[in-house]
């Protein structure tokens, strides 16, 4: 499509102003329409790998955070397609890891279940992997309980891109993916992680979490007990998502 | 309705269980008006629950809607129930399962449930995903006996209790939609009083249960 003179495209019908170089999730966002989102952080670059974004351009489905906005496109977003294919994925993620929401510290203010509430998903109505994936809590500071892990490749991101280092990596392929620290020991302890890093403060589930801290603030008074997580700004300046 | 209530599609929930017998008019939940009766005699719907590989928690929570348990009773009689004692469910409206799938006696309930009763409820996260118990599920099935009734510090002359009564412990813990068809899911552990009022009279009154935010909660 040629670059038309109305920087504008259409999302369910809503009039969206972009700037070139925006994706379809940026304008959205920039807008204050929420689109379900994962892997995408509006600080990093995009991963297009959990595809909850998923919107359909022109009446085809892409990921809303790798792809361009353009003049004139329209964009379906919140509608029960979408959202059922959406409830899929998310159905498939809690299956595949461990996700006891119970005795999470992350449990209401985890980005994983709060779009399964937004989406009203009741049951993982597929049957469970209950895989095996040993916590590794050997650094002082932090934990890293590898169960909720939804290779977001977030912190891989934070670490490489706005930390300098290389803690994280995503290793393996398909099913058997999986997040690895970069040390021989294969350790958090042995790397040069530390918590000051933005790659500490990225996970959106809780994967990478701060020792004796998980209960400062109670269950009940989190983030997405206030709101529903399609009401919350993105925590773009917060730098704790 | 939003558009996300169509979410309950065939792919994701199973197709909409037998109607209930319906409720009166308007928005006050009512039994169904018995044939005989014009209408002085209110036929009220059989309710059945249990717990299987769960702590009670979810039936506590029941409880928890306080007052309103006055206005059900009126509405509701309870067939099998911890609250009865009844031991075997006949043919219910409404069955309500806590807890997951530990040994073969849980099975044998669940499926007696299902075969009984219109529509089936999990309550709460170990019904719907296993819950606490099924974070046993990383760890043998031997791992886990010898542990507790051998190797643990403190034990002597342990031995693995082989009663013929003793139901059998399943390899694995399992939510109860992996062995029969569940029609409705209140996640949570618990639920709240508040979660499972709602979908209790949702139910009685004819609506698709819905909970919203605040009452949709997995912890």
């Amino acid at each position: 499509m040629n670059q038309d003179k109305l920087d504008t495209f259409t999302l369910d019908g809503q009039t969206i102003p972009f700037s070139a170089g925006q994706t379809i999730i940026q304008a959205a966002i920039a807008a204050g329409v929420y689109i379900p989102h994962l892997c995408f952080h509006p600080e990093f670059k995009p991963h297009g790998s959990c595809k909850l974004c998923t919107v359909k351009v022109n009446g085809r489905q892409t990921a809303s955070c790798t792809a361009l906005a353009l003049a004139n496109l329209v964009v379906e977003n919140n509608t029960a397609e979408l959202n059922n294919e959406r409830l899929t994925l998310l159905q498939m993620l809690f299956v595949e890891g461990n996700h006891f929401c119970p005795s999470c510290e992350k449990s209401g203010d985890c980005q994983l279940q709060a779009t399964a509430y937004e989406l009203k998903m009741m049951s993982p109505h597929f049957d469970h992997f209950f895989p095996d994936r040993p916590v590794d809590a050997t650094h002082p500071e932090y934990l890293l309980d590898f169960n909720r892990c939804i290779l977001c490749s977030l912190c891989v991101r934070a670490s490489r891109d706005a930390d300098g280092k290389a803690v994280f990596a995503l290793s393996g392929r398909g099913i058997k993916s999986h997040l690895i620290v970069n040390a021989e020991s294969g350790n958090l302890v042995d790397t040069d992680f530390s918590s000051t890093d933005k790659a500490a403060h990225i996970c959106p589930v809780g994967v990478i979490l701060k020792k004796r801290v998980g209960f400062a603030v109670p269950i009940g008074q989190r983030r997405f007990d206030a709101q529903p997580i399609s009401a919350t700004p993105h925590p773009i300046a917060k730098g704790d998502a | 309705m939003s558009e996300l209530d169509t979410l309950n599609s065939p792919a994701n929930t199973p197709s909409p269980p037998t109607p209930l017998p319906q409720a009166g008019e308007g928005s006050q939940v009512s039994g169904e008006v018995n044939q005989s009766g014009e209408g002085h005699h209110v036929k009220k719907l059989k309710v059945a629950t249990t717990s299987l590989a769960g702590c009670f928690g979810c039936h506590m929570s029941f409880l928890d809607i306080d007052e309103r348990l006055l206005e059900l009773v009126k509405l509701v009689e309870f067939d099998r129930s911890p609250l009865t004692d009844i031991k075997h469910c006949g043919p219910c409206d409404i069955g309500i399962i806590e807890g997951g799938l530990c040994n073969a006696e849980n099975v044998h309930v669940l499926r007696e449930f299902r075969a009984n009763c219109k529509i089936l409820i999990a309550l709460g996260a170990c019904a719907v995903n296993g819950g606490l118990p099924a974070q046993r599920n990383h760890l043998s099935l031997t791992t886990i006996l010898e542990e507790v009734y051998h190797a643990q510090h403190g034990l002597v002359d342990g031995f693995i209790p082989n009663d013929p009564e003793l139901p059998l412990p399943l390899d694995k813990v399992h939510p109860i939609h992996e062995v029969v068809k569940v029609d409705y899911f209140i996640p949570g552990c618990p639920p709240s009083g508040d979660a499972i009022w709602k979908v209790l009279t949702d139910l009685l009154a004819g609506r698709e249960p819905e909970l919203g935010h605040g009452l949709i909660h997995y912890d």
